[in-house]
Protein backbone atom coordinates (compact mmCIF):
# COMPACT_ATOMS: atom_id res chain seq x y z
CA UNK A 1 0.00 0.00 0.00
CA UNK A 2 1.55 3.26 -1.11
CA UNK A 3 0.96 6.61 0.51
CA UNK A 4 -0.45 8.95 -2.15
CA UNK A 5 -1.06 11.90 0.11
CA UNK A 6 0.04 12.72 3.64
CA UNK A 7 0.57 15.86 5.66
CA UNK A 8 3.72 17.68 4.58
CA UNK A 9 6.67 17.98 6.95
CA UNK A 10 6.50 21.68 6.16
CA UNK A 11 3.55 22.09 8.52
CA UNK A 12 3.70 21.78 12.30
CA UNK A 13 1.25 19.59 14.24
CA UNK A 14 -0.64 22.64 15.49
CA UNK A 15 -4.31 22.79 14.43
CA UNK A 16 -5.18 25.76 12.20
CA UNK A 17 -7.24 28.38 14.01
CA UNK A 18 -9.10 29.24 10.78
CA UNK A 19 -12.89 28.97 10.43
CA UNK A 20 -14.30 25.75 8.93
CA UNK A 21 -13.88 25.78 5.15
CA UNK A 22 -11.40 28.68 5.10
CA UNK A 23 -8.98 28.18 2.23
CA UNK A 24 -6.02 29.63 4.17
CA UNK A 25 -5.33 26.05 5.28
CA UNK A 26 -5.06 24.89 1.66
CA UNK A 27 -2.72 27.75 0.75
CA UNK A 28 -0.53 27.14 3.82
CA UNK A 29 -0.29 23.50 2.86
CA UNK A 30 0.56 23.95 -0.85
CA UNK A 31 3.16 26.61 0.00
CA UNK A 32 4.93 24.32 2.43
CA UNK A 33 4.55 21.29 0.13
CA UNK A 34 6.30 23.30 -2.60
CA UNK A 35 9.15 24.18 -0.24
CA UNK A 36 9.45 20.57 0.94
CA UNK A 37 9.55 19.30 -2.64
CA UNK A 38 12.32 21.77 -3.45
CA UNK A 39 14.22 20.44 -0.41
CA UNK A 40 14.46 23.93 1.08
CA UNK A 41 12.71 23.56 4.44
CA UNK A 42 16.00 24.22 6.23
CA UNK A 43 16.67 27.28 4.05
CA UNK A 44 13.22 28.87 4.03
CA UNK A 45 12.17 31.96 5.97
CA UNK A 46 8.48 32.89 6.01
CA UNK A 47 7.12 36.31 6.95
CA UNK A 48 3.66 36.26 8.54
CA UNK A 49 1.30 39.23 8.02
CA UNK A 50 -1.29 40.92 10.16
CA UNK A 51 -4.74 39.59 9.34
CA UNK A 52 -6.31 36.16 9.68
CA UNK A 53 -2.94 34.55 8.87
CA UNK A 54 -1.21 36.42 11.72
CA UNK A 55 -0.29 33.12 13.39
CA UNK A 56 1.07 31.58 10.19
CA UNK A 57 4.48 31.26 11.88
CA UNK A 58 2.90 28.73 14.26
CA UNK A 59 2.06 26.48 11.31
CA UNK A 60 5.06 26.92 8.99
CA UNK A 61 7.67 24.37 9.97
CA UNK A 62 10.51 26.68 8.91
CA UNK A 63 12.05 29.86 10.25
CA UNK A 64 9.41 32.57 10.43
CA UNK A 65 9.04 36.18 11.38
CA UNK A 66 6.00 38.26 12.24
CA UNK A 67 6.00 41.65 10.52
CA UNK A 68 4.09 44.82 11.39
CA UNK A 69 0.90 45.30 9.36
CA UNK A 70 1.74 45.53 5.66
CA UNK A 71 5.49 45.59 6.23
CA UNK A 72 6.26 41.97 5.35
CA UNK A 73 8.03 42.87 2.05
CA UNK A 74 10.35 45.27 3.92
CA UNK A 75 11.18 42.63 6.52
CA UNK A 76 11.69 40.05 3.75
CA UNK A 77 14.04 42.50 1.98
CA UNK A 78 16.21 42.73 5.08
CA UNK A 79 16.32 38.97 5.61
CA UNK A 80 17.07 38.24 1.95
CA UNK A 81 19.87 40.80 1.79
CA UNK A 82 21.54 39.43 4.91
CA UNK A 83 20.95 35.78 3.94
CA UNK A 84 20.91 35.71 0.13
CA UNK A 85 21.08 31.90 0.16
CA UNK A 86 17.73 31.62 1.97
CA UNK A 87 14.33 31.18 0.30
CA UNK A 88 12.40 34.18 1.64
CA UNK A 89 8.64 34.48 1.21
CA UNK A 90 5.89 36.67 2.60
CA UNK A 91 2.37 35.38 3.19
CA UNK A 92 -0.06 38.31 3.03
CA UNK A 93 -3.78 38.90 2.79
CA UNK A 94 -5.51 41.63 0.79
CA UNK A 95 -5.73 43.96 3.78
CA UNK A 96 -2.03 43.57 4.42
CA UNK A 97 -0.71 43.64 0.84
CA UNK A 98 -3.33 45.63 -1.09
CA UNK A 99 -4.36 48.18 1.55
CA UNK A 100 -1.98 49.23 4.33
CA UNK A 101 1.05 47.64 2.67
CA UNK A 102 0.52 48.66 -0.98
CA UNK A 103 3.54 50.96 -0.90
CA UNK A 104 5.76 48.26 0.56
CA UNK A 105 4.92 45.66 -2.08
CA UNK A 106 5.21 48.12 -4.99
CA UNK A 107 8.62 49.35 -3.82
CA UNK A 108 9.90 45.83 -3.08
CA UNK A 109 8.89 44.81 -6.61
CA UNK A 110 10.48 47.98 -7.99
CA UNK A 111 13.77 47.22 -6.30
CA UNK A 112 13.54 43.74 -7.82
CA UNK A 113 13.97 42.13 -4.40
CA UNK A 114 14.54 38.42 -4.80
CA UNK A 115 11.64 37.45 -2.57
CA UNK A 116 8.28 35.76 -3.18
CA UNK A 117 4.95 37.16 -2.02
CA UNK A 118 2.05 34.76 -1.54
CA UNK A 119 -0.93 37.12 -1.82
CA UNK A 120 -4.21 35.72 -0.51
CA UNK A 121 -7.11 37.66 -2.02
CA UNK A 122 -10.55 36.89 -0.55
CA UNK A 123 -12.15 40.26 -1.38
CA UNK A 124 -12.91 41.18 2.22
CA UNK A 125 -11.27 42.00 5.56
CA UNK A 126 -11.57 38.71 7.43
CA UNK A 127 -9.98 39.14 10.84
CA UNK A 128 -11.64 42.46 11.68
CA UNK A 129 -15.11 41.19 10.81
CA UNK A 130 -15.97 41.58 7.14
CA UNK A 131 -15.33 45.21 6.26
CA UNK A 132 -14.92 46.35 2.65
CA UNK A 133 -11.39 45.82 1.30
CA UNK A 134 -9.79 47.45 -1.77
CA UNK A 135 -10.39 44.07 -3.42
CA UNK A 136 -14.13 43.88 -2.57
CA UNK A 137 -16.16 43.46 -5.77
CA UNK A 138 -18.68 46.01 -7.06
CA UNK A 139 -22.03 45.26 -5.44
CA UNK A 140 -20.49 42.89 -2.87
CA UNK A 141 -21.89 43.49 0.60
CA UNK A 142 -19.59 44.13 3.55
CA UNK A 143 -20.20 45.52 7.03
CA UNK A 144 -18.93 48.93 5.84
CA UNK A 145 -20.80 48.64 2.52
CA UNK A 146 -24.22 47.31 3.59
CA UNK A 147 -25.77 48.10 0.20
CA UNK A 148 -22.81 46.65 -1.67
CA UNK A 149 -19.65 48.36 -2.95
CA UNK A 150 -20.54 51.45 -4.94
CA UNK A 151 -18.14 52.20 -7.78
CA UNK A 152 -18.82 55.95 -7.61
CA UNK A 153 -17.95 55.98 -3.93
CA UNK A 154 -15.16 53.43 -3.53
CA UNK A 155 -13.91 52.89 -7.08
CA UNK A 156 -13.27 49.57 -8.74
CA UNK A 157 -11.51 46.68 -6.97
CA UNK A 158 -7.72 46.88 -7.09
CA UNK A 159 -5.98 44.38 -9.38
CA UNK A 160 -2.60 43.78 -7.78
CA UNK A 161 -1.23 41.20 -10.21
CA UNK A 162 -1.90 43.44 -13.22
CA UNK A 163 -0.32 46.38 -11.39
CA UNK A 164 2.83 44.61 -10.17
CA UNK A 165 3.31 42.98 -13.59
CA UNK A 166 3.99 46.44 -15.08
CA UNK A 167 7.00 46.91 -12.79
CA UNK A 168 10.35 46.04 -14.42
CA UNK A 169 11.73 44.47 -11.21
CA UNK A 170 9.01 41.82 -11.18
CA UNK A 171 10.16 38.51 -12.68
CA UNK A 172 7.14 36.28 -12.19
CA UNK A 173 3.53 37.21 -11.42
CA UNK A 174 0.68 34.72 -11.61
CA UNK A 175 -2.91 34.66 -10.35
CA UNK A 176 -4.38 31.32 -9.31
CA UNK A 177 -7.43 30.08 -7.37
CA UNK A 178 -8.05 27.29 -4.88
CA UNK A 179 -11.69 26.50 -5.66
CA UNK A 180 -11.25 23.00 -7.12
CA UNK A 181 -8.67 20.20 -6.71
CA UNK A 182 -7.46 20.92 -10.27
CA UNK A 183 -6.95 24.62 -9.54
CA UNK A 184 -5.24 23.79 -6.23
CA UNK A 185 -2.74 21.64 -8.14
CA UNK A 186 -2.13 24.54 -10.55
CA UNK A 187 -1.74 26.96 -7.63
CA UNK A 188 0.92 24.76 -6.08
CA UNK A 189 2.75 24.58 -9.39
CA UNK A 190 2.70 28.39 -9.64
CA UNK A 191 4.08 28.81 -6.11
CA UNK A 192 6.83 26.28 -6.82
CA UNK A 193 7.70 28.11 -10.05
CA UNK A 194 7.90 31.42 -8.18
CA UNK A 195 10.25 29.89 -5.60
CA UNK A 196 12.44 28.46 -8.36
CA UNK A 197 12.66 31.85 -10.07
CA UNK A 198 13.60 33.43 -6.75
CA UNK A 199 16.39 30.84 -6.39
CA UNK A 200 17.61 31.76 -9.88
CA UNK A 201 17.91 35.35 -8.67
CA UNK A 202 15.79 36.82 -11.46
CA UNK A 203 13.81 39.30 -9.37
CA UNK A 204 10.60 39.81 -7.46
CA UNK A 205 7.96 37.08 -7.66
CA UNK A 206 4.33 37.07 -6.54
CA UNK A 207 1.49 34.55 -6.68
CA UNK A 208 -1.98 35.94 -6.06
CA UNK A 209 -4.32 33.26 -4.76
CA UNK A 210 -8.08 33.79 -4.98
CA UNK A 211 -9.46 32.56 -1.70
CA UNK A 212 -12.77 32.37 0.17
CA UNK A 213 -14.10 33.75 3.43
CA UNK A 214 -17.28 31.72 4.14
CA UNK A 215 -17.79 33.38 7.54
CA UNK A 216 -17.73 37.00 6.39
CA UNK A 217 -19.31 36.33 3.01
CA UNK A 218 -22.14 34.75 4.99
CA UNK A 219 -22.35 31.45 3.14
CA UNK A 220 -21.45 27.78 3.49
CA UNK A 221 -17.92 26.73 2.48
CA UNK A 222 -19.35 24.95 -0.57
CA UNK A 223 -21.33 28.01 -1.70
CA UNK A 224 -18.28 30.19 -1.09
CA UNK A 225 -16.26 28.15 -3.61
CA UNK A 226 -19.08 28.60 -6.15
CA UNK A 227 -19.27 32.33 -5.39
CA UNK A 228 -15.52 32.63 -5.95
CA UNK A 229 -15.81 30.94 -9.33
CA UNK A 230 -18.88 32.88 -10.47
CA UNK A 231 -18.00 36.33 -9.16
CA UNK A 232 -14.29 36.67 -8.46
CA UNK A 233 -12.82 34.71 -11.35
CA UNK A 234 -14.53 36.76 -14.11
CA UNK A 235 -13.05 39.97 -12.64
CA UNK A 236 -9.75 38.65 -11.30
CA UNK A 237 -8.74 36.63 -14.33
CA UNK A 238 -6.42 33.71 -13.71
CA UNK A 239 -3.16 33.43 -15.58
CA UNK A 240 0.49 34.36 -15.79
CA UNK A 241 0.86 38.14 -15.86
CA UNK A 242 4.61 38.20 -16.08
CA UNK A 243 7.17 35.52 -16.74
CA UNK A 244 10.83 35.33 -17.67
CA UNK A 245 9.94 35.96 -21.30
CA UNK A 246 8.66 39.35 -20.17
CA UNK A 247 5.30 38.85 -21.80
CA UNK A 248 1.97 39.72 -20.28
CA UNK A 249 -0.47 36.90 -20.86
CA UNK A 250 -3.96 37.56 -19.63
CA UNK A 251 -6.42 34.79 -18.70
CA UNK B 1 -9.38 0.74 -11.66
CA UNK B 2 -6.94 1.53 -8.91
CA UNK B 3 -8.05 0.86 -5.39
CA UNK B 4 -7.52 3.35 -2.66
CA UNK B 5 -7.94 3.92 1.01
CA UNK B 6 -8.51 7.16 2.87
CA UNK B 7 -7.97 7.71 6.59
CA UNK B 8 -9.53 10.68 8.35
CA UNK B 9 -7.88 12.21 11.42
CA UNK B 10 -11.39 12.67 12.72
CA UNK B 11 -10.76 14.99 15.65
CA UNK B 12 -9.03 17.49 13.34
CA UNK B 13 -12.13 17.73 11.09
CA UNK B 14 -14.09 20.99 11.27
CA UNK B 15 -17.04 19.63 9.30
CA UNK B 16 -16.74 22.15 6.45
CA UNK B 17 -17.83 19.56 3.88
CA UNK B 18 -15.41 20.57 1.10
CA UNK B 19 -14.24 16.94 0.74
CA UNK B 20 -17.87 15.96 0.08
CA UNK B 21 -17.95 18.29 -2.93
CA UNK B 22 -14.56 17.12 -4.24
CA UNK B 23 -15.12 13.34 -4.26
CA UNK B 24 -15.82 12.28 -7.88
CA UNK B 25 -17.72 9.19 -6.69
CA UNK B 26 -19.72 10.94 -3.93
CA UNK B 27 -18.40 8.53 -1.32
CA UNK B 28 -17.97 11.06 1.49
CA UNK B 29 -20.64 12.44 3.77
CA UNK B 30 -20.76 14.23 7.11
CA UNK B 31 -21.58 11.82 9.90
CA UNK B 32 -24.68 13.41 11.43
CA UNK B 33 -24.81 10.74 14.14
CA UNK B 34 -21.47 11.55 15.70
CA UNK B 35 -19.72 14.61 17.10
CA UNK B 36 -15.93 14.91 17.29
CA UNK B 37 -13.84 16.52 20.03
CA UNK B 38 -14.18 19.94 18.36
CA UNK B 39 -17.98 19.64 18.33
CA UNK B 40 -18.41 19.11 14.58
CA UNK B 41 -19.97 16.27 12.62
CA UNK B 42 -16.86 14.67 11.10
CA UNK B 43 -16.56 13.56 7.48
CA UNK B 44 -16.50 9.84 6.79
CA UNK B 45 -16.48 7.48 3.81
CA UNK B 46 -19.64 5.55 3.08
CA UNK B 47 -18.21 2.88 0.79
CA UNK B 48 -14.44 2.48 1.02
CA UNK B 49 -14.53 -0.31 -1.57
CA UNK B 50 -15.26 2.22 -4.32
CA UNK B 51 -12.41 4.60 -3.37
CA UNK B 52 -9.74 4.88 -6.07
CA UNK B 53 -7.28 6.92 -4.03
CA UNK B 54 -7.49 9.96 -6.33
CA UNK B 55 -6.71 12.23 -3.33
CA UNK B 56 -9.10 15.00 -4.44
CA UNK B 57 -10.62 15.06 -0.94
CA UNK B 58 -7.19 15.42 0.68
CA UNK B 59 -6.16 18.16 -1.75
CA UNK B 60 -9.19 20.33 -0.99
CA UNK B 61 -9.26 19.65 2.78
CA UNK B 62 -8.23 22.95 4.46
CA UNK B 63 -7.24 21.22 7.70
CA UNK B 64 -5.05 18.42 6.32
CA UNK B 65 -7.27 15.79 7.94
CA UNK B 66 -7.00 13.12 5.25
CA UNK B 67 -4.21 10.64 4.42
CA UNK B 68 -4.60 8.74 1.15
CA UNK B 69 -3.20 5.33 0.25
CA UNK B 70 -3.32 3.43 -3.01
CA UNK B 71 -3.32 -0.35 -3.01
CA UNK B 72 -1.19 -1.95 -5.71
CA UNK B 73 -2.70 -4.96 -7.40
Amino acid sequence: MNIVFEKTKGLTDKTFHYCPGCTHGIIHRITMEAIEELGLLGKAVGIAPVGCAVFAYEYFNCDSYEAAHGRAPAVATGIKRVHPDCLVFTYQGDGDLAAIGTGEIVQAAHRGEKITAIFVNNAIYGMTGGQMAPTTLIGQKATTAPYGRDENHAGKPIMMSEMIATIPGAAYIERVAVNTPANIRKAKKAIKKAFEIQREGKGFTMVEVLSTCPTNWGMTPEDALKWLEENMMPYYKLGIYKSSEGSVING
Amino acid sequence: MAKGKVVFDENQCKGCGLCVTACPFKLIEMDEKRINSKGYHPAHVTDLEKCTGCANCAIICPDVVITVYRIDK
